[in-house]
Order: structure tokens, then C-alpha cells, then sequence
């Protein structure tokens, strides 16, 4: 691949892309504030801010995908307005989103064939794809569905795609939340190489290390502000933290109170097929979470975490009654509702449509979980007032803004409506909680209180199992983290033994050679 | 018993039985491979039955008061696309769920053509004109069937292959499948998602029009008000059996065509089978078959375009 | 310049009551100038239709009448739409049910049979309905086959099999070779509840069945379930809730009911057996379920309006000669109003001003 710009003089010459004043309204909601950002060639510009902070908004803007209120872009010095993506892309502006643009039941040719532009034959696609995710070291083969590909592997199309187009400004979103640490790091250095050919940047993120150690330059926005544009290596995580967020957020306090207790949850040799054709086969899963106790599960998504959810929570059953026990009852052919009378409780990673009906009311939400074994029904018939109190409880709680008594849950914000589902559980003072992503798209403030709020209840003797892909969460509030990969789970590692690098391996499949005892153990660990 | 079950043996091993066949899988054929196109796009479209009988009865009004097939053909058409194009203002337009917008099609459907067609009940007009080529339609049996057809069964075969074409070897044909199967990423990347259901609506209004028309200009040439008979329903059937994939459709339409020829010949042969036994044969036939193609299906999921019936409201 | 749709943060209850107004009023103009074209008068029109049909004491039990069966069958099938299951073969399970429990009467006709027949009949009605709805909900649930397909289909073969018994074994043999049963005994008769009037009990029936529904749906755990599953049917999983016996149970409910309003028809005004017993009331309910937002008051009086319709119906075509096809006609146009009138209950719709062409750079 040529330079895409020509080198020499100052590089620091004209911006590529000018964001002026840009601001984004919905209704009376400001996504975007006068933002001002500019993106020169060969530099790797870091978007950071908490989720909420209006960094898709104004990406999105960036690239023709909607049209800002107020604002205008310049591109190389000239006024610009992007009617689609497809005029960006004619510009040169690639991007690669959170959620992947992708089309499972066809082929990676096909896929690619459909983010560019109809100027080459079929056949000339589907070889030149090959060669330019051979040259950058991002391996695809054309004719495979890609229903069947890993995330990683998705991931790469997405970006083999936009290096076709020979872009001058890539826009990443995001990029290694769905990565493991090992597979974030040939990002980087695939992202560097680019930088290196005179392309420019724009590397969205709330990864502060990430940030610090790839990023020339950084805009932070908060609240739909942009805040400050600073050099990310000349500042403290906890400055661009606080930056970010607006505010020190405390520490996690961690809990006083009992010490661990007996196991109150134990998965037994769990071994499920999935629903869904393209799922992940549950093998032999084991796992042993103790009253007092917060034990993480970590591993990139689409691994079988939704499937073990599913087969704690009940919504599937397993093949035998021993293969889930919570407080020493054999559970496994037991549906959601007798769980939930045994004193279990769950989250489940979605909050909208399977944590909570939308478009109904946080009450009838409420009475969704509450109605097996809340007293909110009496002889078939449901004690509204019974449901409110519970929304008024957790409201109360657990600080939910809202704009009324009893709104549909579709208009909270998203820490909100987390807040409210978590809390809705924990009220219920639980034997056993089971939460995926706890804190997935929410913002800083809301995310501190629900984690807080686990750490608290695993103090008053229950047993958390939380499953989630954010490693700093699980850094901060597990006691033990065992590894979800293809399915398998690996045995937990203690808080000391599970550093970044071995929870990467694991992640990413591999077994650490050595004599790490407790990975040893279990011959389940072993991946590919 | 045995004596009976010479004669239907007598019956399907004839000409007569390919050539019925045939016509009677024509509109079967048609409004289903249009339906196919629309459904591939992510579009369910309840109203064929709707459609179809709207083609009927303008159709042939049209070819009545013009004298011309291919009149009565083009407006059957037309009535068919204008149908879907209220279809595809309230679904996509208005985001209304597809399901309760295709029934609304078919009643209003069914109850305006009638209106239409009253005026036309009791009339004859000259039916289609079958193609004859001088020596080749003369051959003893193959003659017949090859050369001897009407224009809509030519093509209506002419369309399926266009069709299998379309979505397999074009770039539009790909797009389209893309928006059938995630119209999420499909409008990321800058598609048209309702431009190009709602294109894939019209034309599968307008290929379910020509199969109504087919009906009174080819089939039989007069109209009776309901002549579809539940023809729109059987296609949708048909999509669904055909695993959305044109090939199948052949093989689904044709099967139909069977039993319908089984239903009309076995009243002939006086076995004293109660009409209204043959008469609901399709009807079972299709209940049966839907039950099968979805039982095989089992392991391998569904087949359908993933977001077949999924209402898109795309955010600006 | 294009219109483009905006999802609202809260539906809106307004529009919500004033949706099915707004309906009826844009079908009623449309409808006139329906009217208009095709040569009759259209305010006389309307008059006839919808007027005169209110003023007249007889004509009012007669909406009454027609009324009954439309609701009964709508709020049956308002369970399964909450649900998002649909039960398109409610005509096939009314005529079931019909069919059902007239085997009893044309068995016991001419005996002395007790005041047993009666109820038996109805019991009957009500299971055959219950049981013939089974029939695509179990194909679904097992099957995974389209309901509304295989519910359709089955309606032409319950058409079938009616017109079979009527014009074969089941065919009044004093009859004059006319397709009917002999008329019903006593016994075997919903007698009517009034003198000079065919309203009869089943109307009672109905509001019973109305009131029931109505309160299940709002106040118990069932009616939670019910609207969950179809609201967010993931989250009714997580809620305990298995989906496919709830399917079979609104299909059940739906056909039960529509199994009873056959044979309450057959058993009441009708008083015999007969291929023309329903002008589409398993169809016309699905309009009565939508115009009624699947809401057992607004089914109420979705069903007396769609009733008077057919009323009308048969009022114009004798008094103006408009052919009996308006009246579907209307009914098609009808829902498709109400339906793009529900639609902006949960969006709103903007003027989006076109977007100009990017400028174009050295690319």
C-alpha cells in the first residue's frame, strides 16, 4: 500500500476533517453541544468519554449517517454536507462501528462486496479482499458465511473493508470491546502501520490505558460537550478520568461483613447444545460461587455466556437436575420462576426486551420478576399497589431519574433503567444473584452505584456471579474470575492470579504454559 | 378399488394431466415468485389473495372492454402493483405491523373487486391465444406441452428464471438479500431499505395482479366474483415451502398443480368421493406441506430472511 | 422533501382515543366519495346506511343481533393479537362449532328430548371451536408452521365439510331439496328475549364473556402474561412464562368462543342449518379486534358499529340497489385507517427537507 498523503513539510499543515460547531438535537435532548474537532493526517486522535457522553452521535455526523442541527463539516479546507455514508466513503472516510454491519447469512466476499462502492467485478473483490487482509495481517477467507466467524474475525472484515477503499480518515468505535487484550494489541499494531502511511485516525474509546498508549491526541466530550483537546500521554488516568466524568468518582468500597460462606450456587458439569443453530455448545461447564463471595466470569461475548444465562436463570433447562444447585437443591429441571422462589435472582445482559418489556411500564416490570415469589399476586389476581411500591422502593434506592411515578421503561436512560433492573433484584435481598454485563453502556456515575450495590449485597452473605467483558470491572469488584472461551469455562483464578495477561490468554483461548497450578487443574481449560 | 385405481393411474399418465397441471400451477407460479421477491427484501405481504383478485377482475374488465389479452394482462398487473402500493405506504411508511396491513389488503381486496367485477359476470371474452409453431406444436405429446401453451405460462417461467438470475448473479439481487436479512446493517452502509422493499412490494403486487388475470383470461374466460379461491393464500404456502429459493418454487407451484388436476379429474371418474372432499384437497394439501417443510427444516433453523415481518424505522 | 417517521419516547394516550375517531371520519368521507362514483347520491347514502338503520327499534335488535357474534369471536381473537399470535381461522372455527352442536339437534329432531339439548349444544359448540383452533396452534408449537396459513386453510375445508353434511346426511328430507337441516325443536333453540325482536341470549352470553375477558386482562397474572408475550416475548421467558402454552391457550380461548357464537347463531336467530350461516364474521371480527384496539370496550363498541355496517348494508342494496360488496369494501377501508391512525400512537411523522449533494473533494 502506497502513502496515502504525501510526506513531507509540516505534517501538521491542515486538518483533513474539521468538525465546526457541530450540534445534534433530539427533541429536546442535546446529543451533541458545539463541538469543535479537528483531525490531521498521520496521528491517531482518541474520542474519549463515558457512554452517553455523545461520541456516536458526533461520529455518526462525521459520516453522512445523520445530519447535525447545527454545525458544519470541513473536509481539506472546504465546506462539506454528507447526504449518505457512500458520499464519505467517496471522500475517503472509512469507519468500523461497535455493532458490526454485517450480513450473517451471507459470505465475507459478499459482505464486502456490500460496503463497496459497485465499481469492480465480483470476482475482482473477493481477490483483492484476500490480498489486502493478507497484507495487514488480518487473515479472511471470502467464501465463508459469516454466521460462522468468531468476533475477532468479524471485526476484521469490517476493517479489511474499509482499507479497500484506500480511506485517508478511519473512524473506529470502540474497536477492542469486543477484542481479547491479545487481539487488541495486533489492532494496535495494525492501527500504527496505518498512522504510518499518512492516514488519519479517529480512535473512539473510554479505555484510558488504551488511549494513553496509542493515541497522539485526545478530545474528551462529556454530556454532549467536548471538554478539552489534550496530549492523552502527558496526562494521569485519573486526570483524563476526571475529565471525563466531571467529578471523582470514589473508589468501590469494598465490603464489610461476613467472610465467605458456604457455596450457595454450584454448577455441576453443566454440558448444553444451544437453541440457536449459530450458538455456542455449553461443555462441561463447573463452577462454585460461595454466599459472601463476587465471582466474575470473563471472556469476550459470543463465547456461551448468553447460553450459561440462560441455563442458570432457567429460561432453558439443563439436561439433568444436579447440574445447577443453588442452596443445595438440585435446580437444573426447575424453570425461572421455582429459581426464583428458591431465593435466586438474575440480570440478564439486555436491558431492553429481555430485562424489561419496553414499552410497558416500570410497574408492570416490576411484577416481570416480581410475580414468582414477591407477593405481588394474590389468587391470579395482581396487587398493583404492591408493584408500585416496589418501583417507589427502588427509585428510592437506588437513585433512578426519571420523569415520572411509573414511566415506560423505554424512556429511561440507560444507567437509569440499569439501576432499576438491578435493583428491582437486589431488593428482593437474594440468596444467589446471577448479572450479565452489569454496566455495559452505562454511564460512569450509575455504573459506580450498581457495583457498589453488588459488592454491598455480597457482603450481606450472597453469592454474585457476574459475567462481563469489561476486565477493569471485574478487576474491581471480583473476588475470583474464571474465563468463558467456546464455550468452556476455565477454573477461577484468585484476585492475585488473574492479571491482565492471563486472563487475555485464557480469553483468547490459549492455556499459560507453566506450572500455574490452578489453571493446570482443570483439564477444561484447554483451549483450541 | 383396484379398478379405480386404474383409472386415476389412467388419468396422471396423459397428456391431458401434464397440460392441466400446467395451467393450473400458471398463477400459483406467478404470484408466488412475486412474493419470493418481496419476502427475500424482509417484507411479508399478506394481501396476494387481495391482489390476485384484483388482477382478476380488472384484468378481464380491461380485456373486455378492449378486446386485447395483453390489455386485460397489463392491467391486472397495474391493479395488482396499486394494491401493494397502499401495502407499502402503511408498512413502510407508516410502520404498521405487516401482518393486520396484508389482511386489511385482502378484504378490501376481495369486497372491491367484487364491486368492480359485478358488472362483468356472465360475460365471454376470447380466451388468451396459445403460440403455434407449425411443425413443432403438431408432435404427438411433447407438441403440445412445449408449443402449445399461452403466454403467461411461457412466462411465468421466463420470470422464475429472471428472478433466480436476479438474486444470484446482480449486484441488486445482493443488496436485496442484504436487506432481507439485516436491514440494520444494510441501512449502516447506506441502502435504500425502503426504496428497495418497497420496489420489492410493488413487484411482487404486480406479478400477483398477472396471476389473478391469468384466471379469467387464460384459465377459464369469464369471471365469478372469488374465482381465486384461496389461490393467494396457497402461494404464500408456497414461499414458505420453497425455502425462499426459486428452484423449489417450481417444484412447490407444480406440485399444487397436481393436486389441483387430482381434485377436478377424480369427480370425473364417479368414484363417489363427496366433492367437497376434492374440493378442500389443496387447502389440507397445504397444511400438510407447511407442517413438513418446517418439521425437516428442524436442526437447521428457519430459512426465512432474518428480518422477514420486522417493521424498519430507520433514525436520522 | 419526504415525510419521515419518528419513534415517540412515550406513546401517546391521546391519540390513542382519538385514533379510532380519526378513523371512521377519513373512512366515512372516502366512502362517500366511493359513493359519489359509482353514481348514488352520497349523503342519502350515508343516511341509509348509517342513520336510518338507529332509528328503528327492530333495526336496532337487529345490529344487536349481528352484533353478538362479531364481539363475541373479536374478543376471543383480541387475546391471541395481544399475544402476537394470529388467529386468522376464526370463520372455520365458528362454523365448527355450528356444525358441532347441530349434530346434536338434527340427531335428537323429532324425539322428546329434555331441555338438555340446549346446553349440550352449546357445550359442544364451545369444545369442537376450542379443538379445531388447536389444530394450527399445535402445528405451530410443534411444527413451527405459520398459524396464520394453516389457520386459514382450515377454514375452507370447515366450509367444505358444513356444505357437505348440509346438502348430504344431515339434509331435511321435507325440505324441497333445499341444502338445510330441518328447523331446530324448541328444545334445541335460543328462544329470542323479546317480543318482535330476534335479540336473544346469546347477547347476554356475550357481554358475560366481555366482562370476564375484560378483568382478566387487567387485573390478573394471566392477563400480564398474556400482553408480555406479546409485548416482548424474551422477556416474558425471563418473566417464567412459556410461550407455546400460551399460544395454545389464546388459540384454545379464540376458538372456544368462536365455536359458541356459531352455534349461539345456528341455535338462535338462524333456527337451522345452512351453508350461509356467517356473511364473514371470523373476518369482520378481525376488524372489530383491530377497530376496537384489542380492548374489550372499544371491541364493544367496534362490534355494534361494524354491525350496523352490514345492517346498511343490506338497507342500500334494497333501498338504492349498492351492491352488497361496498359494505367489505368499506370494512377493508376501515381498517386500513384505523391501522395508519394507530401507527402515530408510537411515531410521529416529520417533514425532513432534503439533504444537498456533498460537495465533492479531490477524492
Amino acid at each position: 500500500m502506497h502513502d496515502v498523503l504525501p510526506r513531507g513539510g509540516s505534517t501538521r499543515a491542515e486538518p483533513l476533517l474539521q468538525a465546526i460547531g457541530i450540534t445534534k438535537r433530539y427533541g429536546s435532548f442535546l446529543a451533541n453541544d458545539g463541538i469543535d474537532l479537528d483531525l490531521y493526517p498521520a496521528e491517531i486522535h482518541a474520542l474519549l468519554g463515558e457512554n452517553g457522553a455523545g461520541k456516536s452521535t458526533l461520529v455518526k455526523a462525521m459520516y453522512g449517517l445523520i445530519q447535525p442541527s447545527e454545525g458544519e463539516l470541513r473536509w481539506m479546507g472546504r465546506k462539506i454536507i454528507l447526504a449518505g455514508p457512500s458520499e464519505a466513503r467517496a471522500l475517503g472516510i472509512g469507519m468500523v462501528f461497535q455493532h458490526f454491519s454485517l450480513f450473517e447469512n451471507l459470505t465475507v466476499a459478499e459482505n464486502v462486496a456490500l460496503g463497496l462502492a459497485p465499481t469492480e467485478s465480483f470476482k475482482s473483490i473477493s481477490e483483492r479482499l484476500e490480498e489486502t487482509a493478507r497484507v495487514y495481517g488480518l487473515p479472511l477467507e471470502p467464501n465463508r458465511e459469516v454466521w460462522r466467524l468468531s468476533v475477532g474475525e468479524r471485526q476484521r472484515i469490517e476493517i479489511v473493508r474499509m482499507l479497500m477503499q484506500n480511506p485517508k480518515l478511519l473512524i473506529l468505535d470502540e474497536p477492542t470491546a469486543v477484542l481479547t487484550p491479545q487481539e487488541a494489541d495486533q489492532l494496535f499494531v495494525v492501527l500504527t502501520r496505518l498512522k504510518g502511511e499518512g492516514r488519519a485516525i479517529l480512535y473512539i474509546s473510554h479505555k484510558l490505558d488504551e488511549v494513553k498508549r496509542l493515541c497522539d491526541t485526545a478530545t474528551i466530550l462529556r454530556g454532549g460537550k467536548k471538554i478539552s483537546t489534550c496530549d492523552p500521554r502527558k496526562e494521569t488516568a485519573a486526570s483524563l478520568a476526571r475529565m471525563m466524568v466531571g467529578a471523582e468518582i470514589g473508589e468501590v468500597k469494598l465490603a464489610t461483613g461476613g467472610g465467605v460462606t458456604v457455596p450457595r450456587l454450584v454448577i455441576y458439569q453443566l454440558s448444553l447444545a444451544p437453541d440457536d443453530p449459530h450458538g455456542t455448545y455449553l461443555d462441561n461447564v463447573s463452577l462454585e460461587v460461595s454466599g459472601g463471595e463476587v465471582v466474575g466470569i470473563a471472556g469476550v461475548s459470543g463465547n456461551g455466556q448468553d447460553e450459561l444465562f440462560a441455563a442458570l436463570s432457567g429460561e432453558r433447562l439443563s439436561p439433568g437436575e444436579g447440574a445447577v444447585v443453588i442452596d443445595g437443591l438440585a435446580a437444573g429441571l426447575l424453570g425461572v420462576n421455582e429459581r426464583r422462589r428458591m431465593g435466586a435472582a438474575f440480570v440478564p445482559e439486555e436491558r431492553l426486551g429481555h430485562g424489561t418489556a419496553p414499552r410497558m411500564k416500570l410497574s408492570e416490570n416490576a411484577l416481570l420478576t416480581g410475580h414468582a415469589a414477591s407477593g405481588m399476586v394474590k389468587h391470579g389476581f395482581v396487587d398493583r399497589p404492591a408493584t408500585l411500591a416496589t418501583v417507589d422502593r427502588t427509585t428510592e434506592t437506588f437513585d433512578v431519574r426519571k420523569a415520572k411515578r411509573d414511566p415506560e421503561a423505554m424512556s429511561l436512560s440507560g444507567g437509569n433503567l440499569q439501576k432499576f433492573i438491578v435493583g428491582r433484584e437486589i431488593l428482593r435481598e437474594p440468596g444467589v444473584l446471577v448479572v450479565s454485563q452489569p454496566t455495559w453502556g452505562v454511564d460512569a456515575g450509575a455504573a459506580a452505584t450498581i457495583r457498589q450495590a453488588l459488592i454491598d449485597l455480597a457482603g450481606r452473605g450472597t453469592a454474585v456471579l457476574v459475567v462481563s467483558q469489561d476486565l477493569d470491572e471485574l478487576a474491581e469488584i471480583a473476588d475470583r474470575i474464571a474465563v468463558m472461551f467456546h464455550g468452556r469455562l476455565s477454573a477461577p483464578l484468585s484476585a492475585a492470579e488473574a492479571t491482565r495477561e492471563t486472563l487475555g490468554l485464557l480469553m483468547g483461548g490459549a492455556t499459560t504454559p507453566g506450572s500455574e497450578t490452578s489453571v493446570e487443574e482443570t483439564s477444561h481449560a484447554a483451549g483450541a | 378399488m383396484l379398478d379405480a385405481l386404474g383409472q386415476i393411474l389412467g388419468l396422471i399418465f396423459s397428456v391431458n394431466f401434464i397440460l392441466t397441471v400446467i395451467t393450473a400451477s400458471t398463477p400459483l407460479l406467478l404470484a408466488a415468485s412475486g412474493e419470493l421477491v418481496a419476502e427475500r427484501s424482509g417484507v411479508l405481504n399478506l394481501g396476494v389473495e387481495g391482489m390476485m383478485i384484483m388482477g382478476a377482475a380488472c384484468g378481464f374488465a380491461a380485456a373486455y372492454v378492449s378486446d386485447s389479452t395483453i390489455v386485460g394482462a397489463l392491467c391486472g398487473i397495474l391493479a395488482g402493483a396499486a394494491m401493494a402500493a397502499i401495502f407499502a405506504f402503511l408498512t413502510l411508511g407508516l410502520a404498521v405491523n405487516q401482518v393486520a396491513t396484508g389482511l386489511a389488503l385482502t378484504i378490501l381486496g376481495t369486497g372491491l373487486s367484487g364491486l368492480i367485477g359485478a358488472g362483468f359476470v356472465g360475460m365471454r371474452i376470447t380466451p388468451a391465444p396459445q403460440l403455434y409453431l407449425p411443425v413443432l406444436t403438431g408432435l404427438p405429446v411433447v407438441g403440445r406441452i412445449l408449443f402449445g401453451q399461452d403466454a403467461f405460462v411461457y412466462f411465468s417461467f421466463a420470470l422464475i428464471i429472471g428472478i433466480w438470475l436476479f438474486l444470484y448473479r446482480t449486484r441488486s439481487g445482493l443488496i436485496l438479500r442484504a436487506v432481507g436479512d439485516n436491514h440494520v446493517s444494510a441501512h449502516a452502509l447506506g441502502y435504500p431499505v425502503l426504496k428497495i422493499r418497497m420496489l420489492a412490494v410493488l413487484f411482487g403486487g404486480g406479478c400477483a395482479g398477472l396471476a389473478g388475470a391469468f384466471l379469467p383470461l387464460a384459465y377459464t374466460p369469464f369471471f365469478i366474483p372469488g374465482m381465486t379461491a384461496g389461490r393467494g393464500w396457497i402461494a404464500l404456502a408456497l414461499v414458505v415451502f420453497a425455502s425462499w429459493r426459486p428452484g423449489r418454487l417450481v417444484a412447490g407451484a407444480y406440485l399444487f398443480g397436481a393436486v389441483t388436476f387430482l381434485q377436478l379429474s377424480v369427480q370425473g371418474l364417479g368414484l363417489g368421493i363427496p366433492p367437497q372432499v376434492m374440493s378442500s384437497l389443496p387447502y389440507l394439501a397445504t397444511v400438510v406441506v407447511l407442517v413438513l417443510i418446517s418439521r425437516t427444516r428442524g436442526a437447521s433453523g428457519s430459512a426465512a430472511p432474518a428480518s422477514l415481518g420486522v417493521v424498519f424505522v430507520p433514525d436520522r | 422533501m419526504l415525510l419521515a417517521l419518528e419513534r415517540r419516547a412515550e406513546r401517546s394516550t391521546a391519540i390513542g382515543i382519538a385514533s379510532p375517531v380519526i378513523a371512521v371520519a377519513l373512512t366515512l368521507a372516502t366512502v362517500a366519495v366511493l359513493f359519489a362514483i359509482i353514481g348514488k347520491n352520497p349523503i342519502e347514502a350515508l343516511d341509509v346506511y348509517f342513520l336510518e338503520p338507529l332509528l328503528d327499534p327492530f333495526s336496532l335488535g337487529e345490529i344487536v343481533v349481528k352484533a353478538t357474534p362479531l364481539v363475541m369471536i373479536a374478543i376471543g381473537l383480541s387475546l391471541c393479537y395481544i399475544a402476537n399470535v394470529w388467529n386468522i381461522g376464526a370463520e372455520g372455527q365458528f362454523l365448527v362449532g355450528a356444525v358441532a352442536g347441530s349434530w346434536l339437534a338434527v340427531r335428537t329432531n323429532g324425539t322428546d328430548a329434555g331441555y338438555w339439548v340446549l346446553p349440550a349444544m352449546l357445550v359442544l359448540g364451545t369444545l369442537a371451536g376450542a379443538l379445531y383452533a388447536l389444530i394450527p396452534a399445535i402445528c405451530k408449537v410443534r411444527f413451527g408452521a405459520s398459524e396464520i396459513l394453516t389457520s386459514l386453510m382450515l377454514v375452507y375445508v370447515a366450509y367444505y365439510g358444513m356444505d357437505y353434511l348440509v346438502r348430504g346426511p344431515w339434509r331435511d328430507p321435507k325440505g324441497l331439496n333445499f341444502p338445510t337441516t330441518a328447523p331446530f325443536d324448541p328444545v334445541a333453540t335460543l328462544p329470542p328475549l323479546f317480543e318482535g325482536s330476534r335479540v336473544h341470549s346469546g347477547t347476554l352470553i356475550a357481554l358475560m364473556v366481555v366482562m370476564l375477558i375484560a378483568v382478566m386482562l387487567g387485573r390478573t397474572i394471566m392477563g400480564f402474561e398474556i400482553r408480555l408475550v406479546g409485548a416482548a416475548p424474551k422477556a416474558a421467558g425471563f418473566s417464567g412464562f412459556n410461550a407455546d402454552r400460551l399460544v395454545l391457550f389464546t388459540f384454545a380461548i379464540s376458538g372456544a368462543l368462536a365455536g359458541l357464537a356459531g352455534i349461539i347463531e345456528v341455535a338462535g336467530p338462524i333456527g337451522y342449518l345452512q351453508p350461509d350461516i356467517s356473511p364473514g364474521y371470523g373476518f369482520t371480527a378481525i376488524i372489530v379486534a383491530f377497530l376496537g384496539r384489542l380492548n374489550p370496550i372499544g371491541i364493544l363498541i367496534a362490534g355494534f358499529f361494524l354491525a350496523l355496517t352490514f345492517i346498511g348494508g343490506e338497507n342500500a342494496e334494497i333501498a338504492m340497489k349498492v351492491p352488497l360488496d361496498l359494505t367489505k369494501v368499506f370494512q377493508g377501508i376501515l381498517l386500513f385507517y384505523v391501522l395508519a391512525c394507530d401507527s402515530m400512537i408510537a411515531y410521529r411523522v416529520r417533514l425532513i427537507r432534503g439533504v444537498r449533494k456533498a460537495v465533492p473533494a479531490n477524492a
